[in-house]
């Protein structure tokens, strides 16, 4: 499987990252002051009737912004896809190259392309296991090239979670965040969540699930509540029963943070609660909505529904806001 | 500027402000969460923001043109970063000339941080006429 998706991988390279980019803004003076200011860069060539921006804010004329760009091509999507649904989900930035051919003046008009240099090999870092992808950009104005801007990131499952700066030891992980492509359209092939087995016996909660309701089996006879769902009734035996609403209260009963293993279609570190809902009844589901260390017992939460994708939603608990005035 | 192989430039400390970090994002127009929003950082695995590349390219290609004057043009920045820039921590940048060949100078720079090697980069440069 390893060595099918390297050949997969590889097909890549040479293909376009982005065709026919057009750079948001010319070059400008606000821009370049701005930038200045962040580096704390007083270089008298950037400033006054003359100035030139700083040849290091090659990539910023290139890039989206808050609004993104759309000229990225269906080949790179596809080959960021392939190593999401790989388990690569985690990205991180580990060198830029920069040749700056001529020094870019207020009011020149941008344009790039990128191809996708190189895929490498299967690698395993300290961070984890991926593959480092190389784009390289030419960046032009008008018909000239201005620069050369080559960017490698490493797309890979994260190793572990990392400890924190204050210890005072060196990291064993690094900070990761996914590529904006695997959440502004979902990738192909990354690994779905487990599908819950659905039966006879428990065909009616999951029914519920789709309605956006979380309903709790009430025993007939001596009405005790029930869930999960279960042929009869645990305290008499009835096997007759009906069904109540949740009321989508609870409060998280128990936690476990997962850390460790990490399963292809899950994200670690996160919360996994033991909620006891309003009713009475407990279930089990992920707290959502506050940093997994900041779960606590006792913590009130609320009923969500979650899609995980196009066949599957899933009843989660998101924690409550605190401080709000209630009604 | 007499400039030879071997070449000191004085270490430049830059405090890793979350200031820092933030307007070095926004003014590189690089507007991923985990670059300005500590609690979506962390729920990332990383325990807070932590300094984009652009602006350690930024802060590379400052460090060294400080040094070299105005009239220096930067040709090239190779940047490869390693321990990532987290706020309250200090980086230290110190470079050393590598070669020189006539007004051409090339850069070794490295950061260092609490963590370990932020950065490591080659800068190539020319002087100007006062070089």
């Amino acid at each position: 499987m390893v060595e099918d998706l390297s050949v997969r991988l590889k097909a890549y390279e040479g293909r376009p990252a982005v065709l026919g980019g057009r750079g948001k803004d010319p070059v400008n003076s606000p821009m370049i002051r701005h930038w200045c200011e962040a580096m704390g860069d007083t270089n008298p060539a950037y400033t006054g009737p003359d100035a030139v921006a700083p040849p290091a804010m090659l990539q910023v004329w290139t890039m989206g912004g808050l609004s993104g760009h759309e000229t990225r091509s269906p080949a790179y999507d596809e080959l960021l896809a392939l190593l999401d649904g790989a388990g690569c989900t985690s990205v991180v930035a580990t060198d830029c190259e920069q040749e700056y051919l001529r020094a870019l003046r207020p009011g020149d008009e941008i344009t790039f392309d990128s191809v996708i240099e190189s895929v490498s090999e299967r690698k395993t870092t300290r961070l984890g296991t991926g593959y480092f992808v190389t784009t390289r950009m030419d960046v032009r104005v008008g018909e000239e090239l201005v620069g050369t801007h080559r960017f490698r990131i490493l797309k890979y499952a994260p190793a572990h979670a990392p400890r924190t700066p204050s210890s005072g030891t060196p990291l064993s992980g690094t900070p990761s965040h996914r590529t904006p492509s695997s959440t502004a359209s979902p990738p192909r092939e990354r690994p779905r969540r487990p599908r819950p087995v659905v039966n006879r016996d428990n065909a009616g909660f999951w029914e519920g699930i789709s309605q956006h309701r979380l309903l709790i089996q009430r025993c007939a006879d001596c009405a005790t509540l029930r869930l999960p769902w279960l042929p009869g009734c645990n305290a008499c035996g009835t096997a007759a029963w009906d069904t109540v609403e949740a009321s989508g209260e609870g409060v998280v009963y128990s936690y476990v943070v997962m850390h460790h293993p990490p399963f292809p279609a899950f994200d670690p570190p996160y919360a996994v609660g033991l909620v006891e809902l309003a009713e009475g009844v407990r279930m089990v589901s992920n707290v959502i909505g506050v940093p997994c260390d900041k779960v606590r017992i006792g913590l009130p939460v609320r009923l969500e529904f979650v899609r995980c994708d196009e066949e599957l939603e899933l009843p989660v608990f998101r924690a409550a806001e605190e401080g709000v005035v209630s009604a | 500027m007499r400039v030879g192989t071997g070449d000191v430039i004085p270490p430049l400390e830059i405090e890793i402000t979350r200031t820092l970090v933030v307007a070095g994002a926004i003014a590189s127009r690089d507007y991923q969460d985990v670059h300005h929003d500590p609690e979506l950082a962390r729920r990332r695995g990383s325990p807070d923001v932590f300094m984009n590349i652009l602006t350690t390219n930024g802060l590379v290609g400052r460090y060294v043109t400080d040094h070299f004057g105005p009239d220096a043009v930067l040709r090239k920045v190779a940047i490869r970063l390693g321990a990532p820039n987290y706020p309250g921590d200090t980086m230290v940048l110190t470079g050393t000339v590598e070669a020189t060949d006539g007004a051409s100078v090339t850069v070794k720079v490295v950061g260092d941080n609490g963590v370990g090697r932020h950065v490591t980069g080659t800068v190539t440069l020319t002087l100007g006429e006062a070089g």
